[in-house]
């Protein structure tokens, strides 16, 4: 069982809270990039890169490390973050983020930098890819885990539910994957646009273990992965009930913060929130 | 260049389909090297992945009809060290997997190759839905991808053999349809470097695929006219023969392309591409001409869309009158 101390928890949220400054910063001074679900991430990840992934920062390409992959590419900030604060590269070059030249492009590259399994960006292709990793897994009779984010937008792409069949049919359970659902897409509410519900029925209709928990609280968090690792015989799918944007308040169910990068003063105020909630303690 | 040609080609030719070719491959280098996997998406008889089955049932994934899917878990599975022979139809692991195979293989750069059975006109009965003839242009203009395309089913399974020694994604293309043994047993195959199988002085033909066999007839064709005709077998699209494409247009100032796809994207438009920015000579090419096929059997579509002998020949022709 994955149970974090208080000491533990202590560190965690303060990591999110990085995680989250960084991603507004990040996205502010590149003035592009997907803000929303970077943020509404913050807490998972920081779960994901400090306590549950076995990894190593300074040998991405460990034999025994734990694969994590980011089908949902364009909350690439995220991981970005999660990935300089956990030592795969310079923290200073996250402020590099889409620019000329940078190892951090707009979405995950994996042959520009190391620690990036495939690259992706182009919705419903990293699900597939993960199930590629767990069959190879199994082949090799490996003990890693495999990681996989998705969103609950990218769900819409018929590859997605292609790569859940093959994963259910195989009975992967070396694979973890966990959805964003903030239910909010590009053009506004998953459920106005292509409705998506009832999602859980769905995945377990493809003969997935569905576990439901919010992702913005670690309790859950860590119960939910743990959930998803000690089960047999299927691959688990976590649906995450997060906050797009979370936990700034004006962009909370506000689609236009999906994708669009903060302007001065909404950056500030922004992290003026983030602050706040951080200093607020132990409600989250 | 004699030692290139398969003894018979010019009396009593033999006929294979290139398909096979993926099956004896693969089951081969499957005894030697445990990193190879097959997958196929419900067509394992089709493109022989059931050869490969029998002797390794643990290495063999049938994915079903979800050839996205297909290419992103041969994705995943070339990063953990394995290494993928991936086979269905030109048209759906070109066409319908193209995003997956551009970010996944290519951008990704992932040592996983491609394998397509059934492409070209002759496909044949299954009509246009079927027929594959941008494939070629689809693959080519991928950065990292390279391309290549066998004439026979020796040189393809030198091709696939080859290609497992070099990392990186490949697409090689097959046929479906009994294809004539051109190449001799004893051919090399060496990837980006063309087989010249005849030499001449008049006008140069560019061919690869079943059109190779049919550059060859040609160039009898031409020989009672006093035409002398150098047949390239130019079964690697990219990397591109620049070598000898350069040496045929100082040595025979004329080029004839001959192909089983469009000509726009496929091997006339590479080396009109080549030529226009390195030696401009004339051009003529055999292909589609931007049109699709239809049903009908193999022998009698290469026949109506004229990619036969005699249009080769036409084209030399037709081309000499432009040096």
């Amino acid at each position: 069982m994955i149970n974090p101390d208080s000491r533990t928890l202590k560190v965690l949220k303060e990591k999110a809270h990085t995680l989250r400054v960084d991603c507004v910063r990040m996205i502010h001074q590149a003035e592009s990039g997907h803000i929303g679900g970077s943020l509404g991430l913050a807490d998972i990840f920081a779960a994901l890169f400090f306590k549950i992934l076995n990894h190593d920062p300074s040998n991405p390409d460990w034999e025994g490390r734990d694969r994590f992959i980011l089908s949902n590419g364009h909350v690439a900030p995220i991981l970005y973050a999660s990935m300089a604060h956990a030592g795969y590269f310079p923290v200073e070059e996250l402020m590099t983020l889409r620019k000329l030249n940078s190892r951090l492009q707009g979405h995950p590259s994996r042959t520009n930098l190391p620690g990036i399994e495939i690259s992706t960006g182009s919705l419903g292709h990293g699900l597939g890819v993960a199930v590629g990793m767990a069959l190879a897994a199994r082949q090799k009779k490996a003990s890693h885990r495999i990681y996989c984010s998705i969103g609950d937008g990218e769900s819409q792409e018929g590859s997605i539910w292609e790569a859940a069949l093959s994963a259910g049919h195989h009975k992967l359970d070396n694979l973890t994957v966990f959805m964003d659902r903030n239910f909010i897409q590009i053009d506004g509410n998953t459920e106005d646009i292509l409705a998506m519900e009832p999602m859980a029925d769905k995945w377990k209709a493809f003969r997935w273990n569905v576990i439901e928990a919010n992702g913005n609280d670690f309790d859950d968090i860590f119960k939910a992965f743990d959930m998803a690792q000690n089960n047999k015989g299927k691959p688990s799918i976590i649906l995450f009930r997060t906050k797009l944007g979370f936990p700034v308040s004006f962009m909370d169910g506000v689609s236009k913060w999906h994708g669009t990068p903060p302007k001065d003063e909404e950056a500030e105020k922004a992290l003026q929130e983030i602050e706040a909630y951080y200093q607020g303690g132990d409600d989250s | 260049m004699t030692y290139f040609l398969d003894k018979d080609v010019f009396t009593q030719v033999q006929k294979k389909p290139t398909r096979d070719a993926f099956g004896l491959a693969t089951s081969a280098m499957g005894e030697t090297d445990d990193r190879i996997v097959v997958l196929t998406a419900d067509v394992s008889g089709s493109v022989r992945a059931n050869w490969f089955a029998e002797k390794f049932p643990e290495r063999f994934y049938n994915m079903g009809i979800s050839e996205q899917n297909m290419v992103a878990v041969a994705a995943g599975m070339a990063r953990e060290g394995l290494l993928p022979y991936v086979s269905t139809f030109g048209v759906f692991i070109t066409g319908r997997c193209y995003d997956q195979v551009r970010v996944l293989l290519a951008y990704s750069n992932t040592n996983v190759k491609l394998v397509a059975t059934h492409t070209g006109i002759t496909v044949g009965e299954d009509g246009v839905s079927h027929q594959m003839l941008e494939d070629v242009g689809l693959m080519q203009t991928l950065p990292r991808m390279r391309v290549i395309v066998p004439c026979d089913t020796r040189e393809a399974v030198k091709a696939l053999t080859a290609v497992k020694e070099m990392e990186g994604p490949f697409y090689i293309r097959l046929g479906r349809q009994s294809a004539p043994l051109v190449t001799s047993i004893e051919a090399p195959f060496e990837l980006g470097k063309s087989l010249m199988l005849q030499d001449g002085e008049d006008v140069t033909v560019i061919a690869n695929g079943v059109l190779v066999y049919e550059a060859l007839m040609a160039a009898q064709i031409l020989a009672e006219e006093n035409i002398s005709v150098r047949v390239l077998n130019m079964h690697t699209v990219k990397p591109l023969d620049h070598e000898a494409l350069m040496a045929a247009a100082l040595e025979t100032g004329a080029f004839v392309t001959a192909e089983e796809h469009q000509c726009l994207g496929g091997l006339g438009s590479a080396v009109s591409v080549w030529s226009t920015q390195n030696k401009p000579v004339p051009i003529e090419m055999v292909g589609m001409k931007d049109q699709f096929g239809q049903s009908g059997k193999a022998d009698e579509l290469l026949d109506y869309y004229h990619l036969r002998a005699p249009d080769i020949a036409q084209a030399a022709r037709k081309v000499l009158k432009r040096k």
